[in-house]
């Protein structure tokens, strides 16, 4: 039987790739910053879920955080995020503030969707960031959607789609993968395999020999990385943002890594993978614990400054659950604004027939 | 009779159909080596081997796909849902192929499925995940819908739904799956897909309902009958399609006022075609306008205080039910 583990590209030196080599200290401290807030902000989730606070499914990204800080880190102006339910890392690496996003998951209306979408759909236009979406694999086409749009408007710009290693085995994730092709889209397919879809392990979902692979059959570039080093995570998506932006090409990226916590909160793992290969890649592989061992070693950290973040980070996410708490949930009233454009803008209104709505 | 759940009685059904009937193959993502999402066929991957019960990535087009055409060599595949909100990626297969192949086929073929797993609202999993997709199955000819209400009926209507040799569509409801009742352990307890059971006997007022709603009309009956000494009747459908609308009009004809309660947003949905039908078989039965109380029309909320009051409950069906008898 051929493998289907298949050796994994390591970007020798990123550090002084001329990506990370240009970073400031600061824009380094806050990479680093970005990732602490990212865990601490899950971690008191996690508590607010355990006493009951938040409602429906809890999809913690710990483990995984130096992916969406790295790849959101390299966006400019015209350059767009999407993403699935596992959506809390990506949200905050794109600027998202806390609060309100803290207050989503409890369901108030101060949240960052009004309490209407949840853990799963957060969304910020403003800052490029289209949203986390609750269908495996069914942001991928938007994805693609985002940079056709670039594209249309002439804009020197591209769109990360974000997926899971279970979400490539859709069947949209590769009619959007040929079209990309086909009609050169600056679209980057960004597969985060963590291995595991919730209790099937990557070897029992995908036959072939990868993931990234499967793009050459549609002619796409592909490359792979390690996903627990930011600084590699930024080298390898920054060569396919390029590649985007400035020739209007799209490419498939497969990046190492791992999630610590069962697929949900309310989906613990108990039976798919064993407590050892949990420790194994907490112990050698965590991401923060990796940068800041790095950034240490550049002298750009000490211990002060580290202590500093962390508590910051906890204070935040404290203050973020003191918001949430204290806000208000949506009233029945609010189910059925939000529909329409329509509803919420009758004087605009231009429709004729009924709606048959309210 | 031994009281299960919900959950252990669609379990109970699926052992039992498959140690009947080698044909039988339990299909979907997690169902094997996880036991189900929802712990629906924990045990059976150890009982019946992966040969029979087989876990499937997430391909939903793909898997269903696979289990339509399986079904055409006169295999019985019972595919999981892992939520039924997912059928729309899987939506060409279902009705494109699963619902059609017998009529395209001038009847040559059949295709013998089952579709199941959860469906609804009230988990707080927000609009891709608490989809109510009887109605756009129902419209479509050459398929069965089926919604159990109660653990027994979940039991015998899935026995039922395997030996079928038609496409049927069996909604559990995720909310019920914790539901305790009597279940009969008699092998052979079938109960026939379209037959509606009156679950509370009445006079002043019927009620036609569904699926978890079924739970919440007959409470708001109970207190009907309690505080205003309102007798009411409650007509669980049991499916959708086949549709029993003759114990319906039974039931019109001895009380002549009727509320329809439905986890449906109410645009096209299975109660607009009861209304109608209603109307059109016993408009000369009626003694006040139909009413009835659905699921607020918008997309599932996710905020869990509030889409409690987005969906049917029983003080909406109990407000509704005065106003029936009133009016
Ligand atoms: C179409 C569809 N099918 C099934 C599910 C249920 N589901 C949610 S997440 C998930 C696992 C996805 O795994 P992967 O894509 O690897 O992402 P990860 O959870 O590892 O981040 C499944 C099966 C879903 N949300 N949508």
């Amino acid at each position: 039987m051929v493998s289907k583990e298949t050796p994994t590209t390591t970007i020798t030196d990123a550090a002084k790739a001329a990506i990370n080599a240009q970073l400031s200290a600061d824009e380094k401290i806050e990479l680093y910053r970005k990732m602490v807030r990212i865990r601490r902000f899950e971690e008191r989730s996690l508590r607010a879920y355990q006493s009951k606070k938040i409602g429906g499914f809890l999809h913690l990204y710990i483990g995984q955080e130096a992916v969406a800080v790295g790849a959101c880190s390299l966006m400019g102006e015209h350059d767009h995020v999407i993403t699935a339910y596992r959506d809390h890392g990506h949200a905050i690496a794109v600027g998202m503030e806390t609060g309100p996003l803290m207050a989503e998951l409890y369901g108030k209306v101060t949240g960052c969707s009004k309490g209407k979408g949840g853990s799963m759909h957060y969304f910020a236009p403003d800052k490029n960031y289209w949203g986390g979406h609750g269908i495996v694999g069914g942001q991928i086409p938007l994805g693609t959607g985002l940079a056709y749009g670039v594209k249309y408007q002439g804009k020197k710009g591209s769109a990360m789609a974000f997926m899971g290693d279970g979400a490539v085995n859709q069947g949209a994730v590769h009619e959007a993968m040929n079209l990309a092709g086909l009609w050169d889209l600056p679209c980057v397919f960004v597969i985060e395999n963590n291995r595991y879809s919730m209790g099937t392990s990557q070897i029992r979902s995908s036959a072939g020999p990868g993931l990234a692979e499967r793009a050459a059959g549609y002619g796409i570039h592909w490359a792979k990385c390690l996903g627990h080093d930011v600084y590699e995570v930024r080298a390898c998506l920054n060569d396919c943002l390029e590649l985007a932006r400035n020739e209007s090409k799209p490419s498939v990226v497969e990046i190492d890594t791992y999630r610590y916590r069962g697929h949900s909160v309310a989906d613990p793992d108990k039976t798919y993978r064993t407590r050892d290969e949990i420790d194994e890649y907490r112990k050698n592989k965590d991401p923060i614990a990796v940068f800041q061992r790095e950034l240490s070693d550049e002298g750009v950290l000490n211990e002060d400054l580290i202590k500093e973040i962390d508590t910051a980070a906890r204070e935040e996410a404290e203050k973020a659950a003191t918001f949430a708490e204290e806000s208000p949930f949506p009233t029945p009233a609010d189910i059925q604004r939000d529909v329409y454009w329509e509803t919420d803008h009758p004087e605009q209104r231009t429709s004729k027939g009924r709606l048959f709505f309210s | 009779m031994p009281e299960i759940t919900y959950r252990e009685a669609v379990r109970h059904a699926l052992a039992e159909e498959l140690e009947r009937d080698e044909n039988v193959v339990l299909m979907g993502e997690e169902v094997a080596q996880f036991n189900g999402a929802y712990k629906v066929s924990e045990g059976l991957l150890e009982k019946f081997g992966p040969k029979r019960i087989v876990d499937t990535p997430i391909t939903e087009a793909g898997f269903i796909g696979t289990g339509i055409g399986a079904s055409m060599l006169g295999i019985r595949p019972v595919m999981e849902l892992m939520f039924w909100s997912f059928y729309s990626v899987a939506f060409d297969q279902i009705l494109n192929n699963a619902a059609n192949v017998r009529y395209m086929s001038g009847g040559l073929i059949n295709c013998p499925i089952v579709i199941r797993g959860p469906a609804n609202g009230g988990t707080n999993v927000g609009a891709t995940h608490s989809h109510t997709p009887e109605n756009v199955l129902a419209n479509h000819p050459g398929v069965k819908v089926v919604v159990p209400a109660t653990p027994a009926d979940a039991k015998g209507l899935l026995k039922s739904a395997i030996r079928d040799n038609d496409p049927v569509f069996f909604l559990e409801n995720t909310m019920l799956y914790g539901l305790k009742g009597e279940v009969s352990e008699d092998k052979d307890l079938l109960i026939p897909l379209g037959v509606a059971d009156v679950k509370r006997e009445g006079t002043d007022l019927t009620i036609v309902t569904y699926g978890r709603s079924v739970l919440h009309s007959l409470e708001a009956a109970e207190k009907l009958a309690k505080e205003e000494k309102i007798n009411v009747e409650v007509v669980d459908l049991r499916s959708i399609r086949p549709l029993d609308i003759d114990t319906v009009l039974k039931s019109v004809a001895k009380t002549h006022r009727v509320l329809i309660v439905e986890e449906q947003k109410p645009f096209a949905s299975v109660g607009t075609q009861l209304g109608f039908m209603i109307q059109e078989e016993a408009f000369d039965q009626l003694d006040a306008p139909i009413i009835r109380v659905t699921t607020i029309d918008a997309p599932a909320i996710y905020s869990p205080p509030v889409e409690v009051e987005q969906l049917p409950n029983v003080d909406r069906v109990y407000t509704a039910a005065l106003q029936a008898v009133k009016s």
